[in-house]
């Protein structure tokens, strides 16, 4: 190999092709990637230690930090765990909260990750578009939780306050503003372009096997076709309550992926619509007593929900005593954002390196625990 | 791919935002108001808070670190201390707010705070938040978000029907799911052990029972009260009047946690979980004069740290008013005695039926002994000395209570009236009313005090028990005369109103309203406002300094002459527990005297 033509380039943490802090260490021959190299270690926050040194219910505002995009699905898998090991029981009103929580979750990552990946290919009005309504999501989420971003609201036992009806109304009006005015302008703009279109479809691609062999789930796995979603295959919360379809596509690329981002969010206002619509009265939280002093039995679970990404897991140990004895966080991205980048980036172009590493959906805290 | 929409001209619709009203908002020129719940900047009501330090507790960034202000309160349940803030640290997760024990810390909608100097964002909140301006309330802490237990466990007790017959114990005490769930909801804030006149290690031997190591409880009551089977079931329990949960909520049954533990840990374990399976002598000896709490506690303490103790006591059982005054309803001579044969067995010698002054002078203990510790108590009950109080049909309380322990024949008739408005009176009254009821089939008793009911000094639940087994309860009168019949036997207690019992610089001084009168017809009346010492002694021999009524001590419970340290309520009463810790500071006292460091 010819040395003067090999390029070795850092590319992140703080670099608007690359998702978080994180980096990705690439060598190029001319302007294809010969080598990439995930470059983790940026954020130093070792969530999963010092879960083992924390309470129980001190746990619950940590854990959202995992996920930036997407921090109520930590709160969510942190509870159910803690529920499956204490087998404790959740009033049906707050698992009906937890769903609607965790959809608008979805809108607002799905969202903002669009705009990311509109910003990847130059599409910078777009991510100020996903930026802005995702803001509408978050003015929902402060008056619920009283947090835009960190919500600190699902707990152990259900949740940590009620929704009132007029939020919920807020919620439906919300919904169909998205629905009507703000996605088909992102139709539009985004995905009727032929330049984007172009520039992600036959992109990025990873086929059923590879995503199978990988251990990527959601979306990666859906643009192959394969309706891989745990809300269908082992519901929780009161996704069994719902009817909603699981969105897929044939060609396993990143336009592919794309795609299902948007139609995932469609799915989740229908999912959000007949959630407040049917949404019994009772309480929203179990009692489980003195919060410094939280307690389950010796026992061990792993727990998994659907995140926008994928299965997203914990695998949670309890020795009896006030604090985890271990969790173990499986992020959705964790595979793809460790290895995926260096099985699949060699050979990629440099200017579609974003559409790589933005369409795989990573999420460096999620390895970097 | 084909089947993907696809235009030139589509993007171009952005434009018609060019148009359109803009949706940023230009803060602050335009204000953006946060939602109703949101978590913005913490204030904190100076007054309400009481320093218990909880908030630090669940603070998940050690954000929170707590202070001390001098000028904020720091009376009796609370701490002079208030959270300071580092939002430097701070993730405004609000778990400090929903775990407040008094509800003071609350957060504003305030979200935006901006300075060079990096120590202004330490603060410690109060009414304002850091921003010093006033803003809306923001989140509160509802009923699902509450992190405190706030409900007692209830214990179980004996209906009135079926224990106002016997002397059976009334309380029947908790279970070990009972136990562990009320110990759960403790958050060890420590403002009970500054309260506990011993300052006992409660949260700690709470958490013992929380982690089911009954072992570790009863090691952390030894270091501060060697009767605990007695001051599980009869302590005062200050420390559950300040309780940091009581203020939301109801406190924590410590004393009842207290009582769990030692019930559940056998005695024949004592000396090998507390260590004093071998004690290295020092061969000094101390002599105790009296075995009542005070005596009991100092003779424990002592005997650990390696001295020999004598305990002269003039009655022929330990124990004094624990046994010969509270009713075995109450505290049951087994759990008594289990404290005791405890104690006994460290090999303290007990002289019984020695009365010191009489039998034994003091000087001739000082001569035998290196110290005296002298705790003899109130045992004179003392008379209204209103007319008709010199008629053999009236009583003194104290003198009966002991009868009914010693198990002595008492006289009991069909209409009683009781003088007094303390425990003393509750537990004469209570007791007679079980005698009355296994001789006649009903009771008939009227207690009267001087005290209305809010100002009683018994405690609340002896007053409701008393009232559920059938006493009637005449507060706020005064006795005024007992009528006498021409045959001897007694009429009625003839009472007046009593206006105030205190004066304005908070002195006993009853006031009489004498247009108000009621009487009470009785067969027998029952003194019981309360009992004088008898420390002839002491005073014949020594001149020892008074404070008021009582014998003047130091801190470690030393009188005016160096190698005579007293207790109890000859020095500082009024309780088991207060005793208690007089006999624990004289024995640290005693050991100091005799190494020549006090």
């Amino acid at each position: 190999m010819d040395k003067s033509t090999q390029t070795e380039i850092f590319f992140g943490p703080n670099h608007p092709g690359v998702p978080g802090n994180y980096g990705i260490i690439y060598e190029f021959e001319g302007d294809t990637v010969t080598s990439a190299k995930a470059n983790a270690g940026h954020l130093h926050r070792g969530f999963e230690k010092l879960m083992e040194e924390r309470l129980w219910i001190k746990n619950t505002a940590l854990v959202p930090r995992i996920c930036v995009e997407e921090p109520d699905i930590n709160e969510m898998v942190y509870a159910m765990g803690f529920e499956a090991i204490g087998e404790i029981e959740v009033p049906r009103r707050a698992d009906y909260i937890r769903s609607i929580i965790l959809e608008l979750a979805r809108i607002q990552g799905h969202i903002f990750s669009i705009g990311g990946n509109a910003a990847g290919i130059g599409q910078y009005t777009v991510m100020h578009w996903g930026t802005l309504t995702r803001d509408y999501i978050l003015d929902i989420f402060e008056e619920i939780t009283g947090a835009r971003v960190y919500h600190i609201y699902i707990r152990p036992g259900g949740v940590r306050q009620d929704i009132e009806d007029e939020t919920f109304d807020k919620i439906l009006d919300l919904m169909d503003e998205l629905e009507n005015e703000r996605f088909p302008d992102l139709e539009k703009t985004l995905f009727e372009n032929p330049n984007a279109q172009k520039r992600w479809q036959g992109k990025a691609v990873i086929t059923k096997e590879e995503a199978v062999e990988m251990g990527a789930t959601g979306p990666v796995l859906r643009a192959n076709g394969v309706p891989h979603d745990l809300r269908k295959m082992m519901p929780y919360a009161a996704y069994d309550d719902v009817e909603f379809e699981v969105p897929t596509y044939e060609n396993g690329d990143a336009w592919d992926r794309i795609k299902i981002a948007r139609d995932d969010m469609l799915q989740s206002i229908k999912i959000i619509r007949q959630l407040i619509q049917n949404i019994p009265d009772g309480p929203v939280q179990t009692d489980l007593g003195n919060g410094l002093k939280y307690k389950i039995p010796k026992g061990d679970a792993y727990v998994k929900i659907e995140s926008k990404r994928g299965e997203y897991g914990y695998y949670m140990v309890s020795d009896g005593g006030l604090k985890p004895y271990r969790v173990h966080v499986r992020g959705a991205s964790t595979p793809l954002g460790l290895y995926g980048v260096r099985e699949f980036l060699p050979g990629t172009r440099i200017a579609d390196v974003p559409v790589w590493a933005k369409s795989l959906g990573i999420c460096p805290p999620e390895f970097d625990r | 791919m084909a089947n993907d929409k696809k235009s030139i001209f589509s993007p171009v619709t952005a434009f018609k935002n060019l148009v359109k009203k803009p949706e940023t908002v230009r803060y602050p020129a335009e204000s953006n108001d946060a939602a109703k719940r949101y978590r913005g900047f913490h204030i904190n009501d100076l007054e309400e808070c009481i320093g218990c330090s909880t908030c630090q507790e669940v603070c998940v960034n050690d954000a929170i670190s707590m202070v001390e202000m001098l000028d904020v309160p720091a009376e009796e349940g609370q701490r002079n201390e208030r959270p300071q803030i580092d939002y430097g640290r701070c993730c405004w997760c609000g778990l400090c707010v929903d775990v407040c024990t008094t509800g003071s810390l609350e957060m504003s909608r305030d979200y935006s705070y901006i300075d060079l100097d990096p120590d202004t964002f330490i603060v410690t909140p109060d009414q304002h938040d850091i921003n010093k301006v006033d803003h809306p309330l923001g989140y509160l802490r509802d009923e699902n978000s509450d992190l405190l237990d706030l409900k007692r466990i209830d214990i179980e007790m004996l209906d009135p029907e079926a224990r106002v017959d016997s002397f059976i114990e009334i309380v029947e005490g908790f279970s070990k799911e009972q136990a562990e769930k009320e110990a759960s909801r403790c958050v060890e804030c420590e403002i009970c052990t500054d309260t506990c006149p011993a300052n006992m290690n409660i949260p700690q031997y709470i958490r013992g029972i929380f982690d089911e190591e009954l072992e570790e409880s009863v090691q952390q009551i030894y270091e501060d009260n060697p009767l605990p089977e007695v001051c599980g079931r009869v302590c005062t329990h200050k420390c559950e009047g300040v309780c940091a949960i009581s203020h939301r909520g109801e406190a924590v049954s410590i004393r009842w946690l207290k009582r769990y533990a030692v019930d559940n840990v056998d005695s024949a374990d004592y000396k090998k979980i507390l260590g004093t399976e071998k004690i290295e002598q020092n061969n000094k000896k101390i002599a105790v004069v009296g075995a009542g709490p005070a005596g009991l506690s100092a003779a424990h303490y002592l005997s650990v740290m390696g001295y020999q103790i004598t305990v002269y006591e003039d009655k022929e059982n330990a124990g004094g008013m624990m046994r010969y005054g509270i009713p075995e309803y109450r505290l049951p001579y087994d759990a008594l005695d289990k404290d005791i044969n405890y104690i006994k067995s460290l090999g303290v010698d007990f002289v019984f039926n020695t009365r010191v002054g009489e039998d034994i002078t003091l000087d001739e203990l000082h001569e035998q002994y290196d110290a005296v510790f002298a705790a003899t108590g109130l045992h004179n009950g003392r008379s209204t000395r209103v007319p008709g109080t010199d008629n053999n049909n009236v009583y003194q309380a104290v003198n009966l209570l002991a009868d009914i322990a010693r198990g002595k024949e008492v006289p009991v008739t069909k209409n009683l009236v009781v003088i007094g408005g303390g425990n003393v009176a509750m537990d004469i009254a209570r007791s007679m009313a079980r005698l009355q009821m296994e001789k006649y089939g009903e009771v008939n008793i009227t207690v009267t005090s001087l005290e209305t009911e809010d100002i009683m000094p018994a405690d609340q639940e002896e007053i409701e028990e008393a009232r559920e087994e059938g006493i009637v309860f005449k507060p706020g009168r005064g006795p005024k005369e007992i009528e006498v019949n021409e045959d001897g036997s007694l009429a009625q207690l003839c009472t007046n109103c009593c206006v105030s019992v205190f004066d304005e610089e908070m002195n006993f001084n009853p006031t009489f309203d004498d247009s108000d009168i009621e009487n009470y017809e009785c067969d027998m009346v029952i003194e019981a406002i309360g009992q004088g010492g008898d420390n002839s002694y002491i005073d014949d021999q020594f001149e020892i300094e008074y404070a008021g009524p009582r014998i003047k001590i130091n801190d470690f419970s030393q009188t005016s002459v160096d190698w005579l340290f007293a207790g109890g309520d000859i020095a500082r009463g009024p309780d088991v527990i207060n005793a208690i810790r007089t006999g624990h500071d004289a024995a640290v006292g005693i050991d100091k005297y005799l190494n020549d460091e006090l």
